[in-house]
């Protein structure tokens, strides 16, 4: 039913033109590309973006103006289309309702749907780095860029930006800051985004407050921040620079948290899991790396023999499962049943008299990977019961 | 001195004291220099105890007298077992070196692969391996260069062909690129002095990039060399690169290829070389004779240098906004001695 390439973890756009297919917990990786054409530079993937919320198809954006569709259930590319317009390479895609949205670095923004005449067409500016989808409104999407602000856009009415941010204030020197947002990303839950510059800074905007300045601006080091992504809880984003610098800093100080090691170039693409305390990079030094956000070690790297632009880590919570097969589905059923006869156990405690030590023991043998809030909750009560 | 040979009889008494208590312990002699026929040292002496400095050193002397006579008598018994197996003797360990002690690279490119060669075919030197363009090189240097790098940038001259050495001028280097480029040279070197020696390279491909930046040392020139032969002459060189093995090695190897135009004259009978070992890349020019079928003489022509790579950025020179595809970080010495970058 499902082929291997569904297993992947993590999905890799290089700058050969090759999607490459990463099974972490097999440790293989495997090439897929369009047809069997040699490699080519202008077939060099510049933004990718999944076709559906089950991540079961991926939209790849090439140089040359194509956008693929590659079918992860099948193992292969399914269709190509031609988006031509504008010039430059794709610096976003985006899907909303089934129809594509692309982005070119001159600054159209086209959303394609069935009928070429139903097509939207906006111009948001030259010079754009990137474009991203609001994951909660998909009719929402922002863009940023050297010398081009950000920008909010209503897909529904195209006609003007919704939020327009402004630059920040004159420096000591009352000299014009540059701007140059390289990459951004919509803070779910709110409507604030966040950016990071080429002058290496990390701004966060909020649009529903009047201020069109960044409600905060962090520095990380001297170096172009050129990724950018947001932690699971949202209160932290990674950024990574042109030097192979890679830091985790609060967006509610303002302050730099960690620093992530082990990187050897330029860093094109950062994404983190949304829900794991994981974190996945690609660039130019043409490694992938997996580090653990906790405990800031590196946990996965996989020598990917081209340099690489863009990534998209799998949003799955069990790694090991090898699929969508039915097994899955058996294992979740037999880790609910653990999780029940935790819970008799449990149940079975309560007569025990006080001061045994037996359960730490126990707590520990239940403590299994994330024990849902309730229950840890009973055992402080039980444990205060017990006292 | 007296007082001296005093200490040393005195050092001499106090261990027999402690004789007892130290065999009881069952401590094993360590480093013991004396012979059993001479006074018995307790089992834990060590030669450093003794305090008369003569006396000491007499005994260190023998004691590696006796060390030496140990291990070659070792080594013959060694070969005796391996004459008498003969042809079963089992294979000779290897000995341990640097290099074969490091962790094993897996950039390391195999010929074999295609999408690196693909990757190659069509990067930024493509057009120089297929033969499109004609390698033409500028050298210059730092700002207000001293005569030593002045000359080392004539000798450079002489050994790349199509090259001309510019004054800087003072001139920015982004400036200098453009105007390069419109001039159709394909590679740029820039040499950075620091108090008269010069000690760094900057090394750009043009139109496109990539730029290496390598830190330069041990810079002899021609004068310094001895048994150096006669100036070189104006042929074309053979080009040599060893050990760029690993996939940035593989860049760095075409890049320094780059330099030297294809087609070597063999009248010339020059031949530069690129030797990369333990990531530090010598460089060496020669011109060979062979002296009968066996047989072939070289004399080295100079200038001679060594390059250690600092970084590799994607496109032409930009220090503050360009993109770095691999940058030197400073790791601990036993990792680093571990991951050795192209060999």
């Amino acid at each position: 039913m499902a082929s291997p390439a569904r297993g992947n973890h993590v999905w890799v756009g290089s700058e050969t033109g090759i999607l490459k297919g990463v099974n972490l917990q097999k440790k293989q990786a495997t090439n897929y590309k369009m047809g069997e054409m040699s490699l080519n530079r202008q077939e060099a993937v510049t933004a990718m973006c999944w076709g559906d919320s089950y991540e079961s198809e991926i939209f790849v954006g090439c140089l040359d103006g194509s956008v693929r569709l590659f079918s992860t259930e099948k193992g292969k590319f399914i269709e190509s289309r031609d988006c031509l317009g504008g010039e430059g390479p794709f610096c976003g895609l985006a899907v909303l309702d089934g129809s594509l949205i692309t982005c070119v670095e001159s600054g159209l923004l086209k959303v394609w749907r069935d009928s070429s005449s139903e097509n939207v067409e906006t111009q948001v500016g030259p010079g754009v780095c990137r474009m991203r989808q609001n994951s909660k409104q998909p009719h929402h999407v922002a863009t940023g860029g050297k010398e081009n602000c950000l920008k909010i856009w209503d897909l529904h009415q195209p006609q003007a930006p919704i939020f327009r941010a402004k630059n920040v204030r004159h420096d000591w020197l009352d000299l014009r800051v540059r701007i140059w947002d390289r990459d951004l990303e919509f803070l779910p839950g709110s409507e604030k985004i966040v950016t990071c510059t080429g002058h290496h800074q990390v701004r966060l905007y909020d649009p529903s407050c009047p201020q069109r300045r960044p409600v905060l601006e962090v520095t990380f080091g001297e170096y172009p921040l050129t990724a950018l992504s947001l932690t699971s809880d949202a209160n932290a984003a990674v950024v990574g620079s042109s030097r192979g610098d890679v830091a985790v800093i609060d967006l509610r100080q303002g302050r730099l948290v960690k620093c992530l090691k082990g990187f050897a170039g330029s860093v094109r693409a950062i994404q983190c899991h949304p829900t794991l305390p994981v974190v996945a990079s690609c660039g130019l030094d043409r490694f992938l790396r997996l580090h653990n956000l906790h405990s800031k070690c590196l946990e996965h790297k996989v020598y990917l023999k081209s340099r690489l632009n863009c990534l998209l880590l799998t949003s799955r919570e069990k790694w090991e499962s090898k699929g969508l097969e039915p097994s899955t589905d058996l294992q979740d059923e037999v880790k609910e049943e653990e999780e029940e006869e935790d819970d008799e156990i449990w149940n079975s405690m309560e007569v025990v008299t006080p001061k045994r030590k037996v359960d730490p023991d126990l707590g520990s043998r239940a403590g299994s990977e994330k024990p849902p809030k309730d229950r840890t909750f009973k055992k402080q009560k039980m444990r205060k019961a017990k006292s | 001195m007296a007082g001296g040979s005093e200490g040393g009889r005195q050092s001499q008494g106090r261990p027999d004291g402690e004789e007892t208590s130290e065999v009881v312990r069952g401590e094993k002699a360590h480093g013991n220099p004396a012979e059993p026929s001479q006074a018995v040292f307790p089992p834990s002496f060590s030669v450093s105890e003794i305090k008369n400095k003569q006396r000491r050193h007499f005994m260190f002397l023998r004691w590696k007298q006796q060390q030496k006579k140990e291990k070659l008598a070792l080594k013959k018994k060694r070969k005796k077992e391996r004459e008498a197996l003969g042809d079963k003797a089992p294979p000779k360990p290897e000995p341990k070196t640097i290099e074969n002690q490091r962790v094993y690279d897996e950039t390391t490119v195999d010929p074999n692969d295609e999408e690196v060669t693909l990757d190659e075919a069509t990067d930024e030197f493509a057009p120089y391996f297929n033969r499109q363009t004609v390698p033409k090189i500028l050298i210059t240097t730092s700002d207000r260069p001293r005569g030593r790098t002045v000359r080392f940038c004539e000798q450079l001259s002489t050994c790349i062909p199509n090259s001309h050495v510019y004054y800087r001028r003072g001139l920015a280097l982004k400036k200098i690129i453009p105007q390069c480029i419109s001039r159709d040279f394909t590679d740029l070197i820039v040499i950075n002095e620091d108090r008269k020696i010069p000690n760094g390279l900057v090394l750009s491909h043009l139109p496109e990039g990539p730029t290496a930046h390598f830190r330069m040392s041990s810079v002899r020139l021609r004068k310094e060399i001895k048994r150096k032969g006669k100036n070189p002459t104006e042929h074309q060189p053979e080009i040599i690169l060893n050990n760029f093995t690993t996939r940035l090695g593989h860049s760095i190897g075409r890049m320094l290829a780059s330099l030297f135009p294809h087609d070597p004259q063999f009248v010339g009978r020059q031949v530069a070389t690129f030797h990369n070992q333990r990531d530090y890349i010598f460089f060496r020019f020669h011109r060979y004779i062979f002296k009968n079928e066996k047989k072939v003489a070289i004399q080295e022509l100079g200038p001679r240098f060594t390059l250690k790579l600092r970084s590799l950025q994607k496109g032409t020179f930009d220090s503050k906004f360009g993109e770095y595809e691999w940058i030197h970080k400073v790791l601990s010495l036993n990792k680093a001695l571990q991951s050795l970058i192209y060999c």
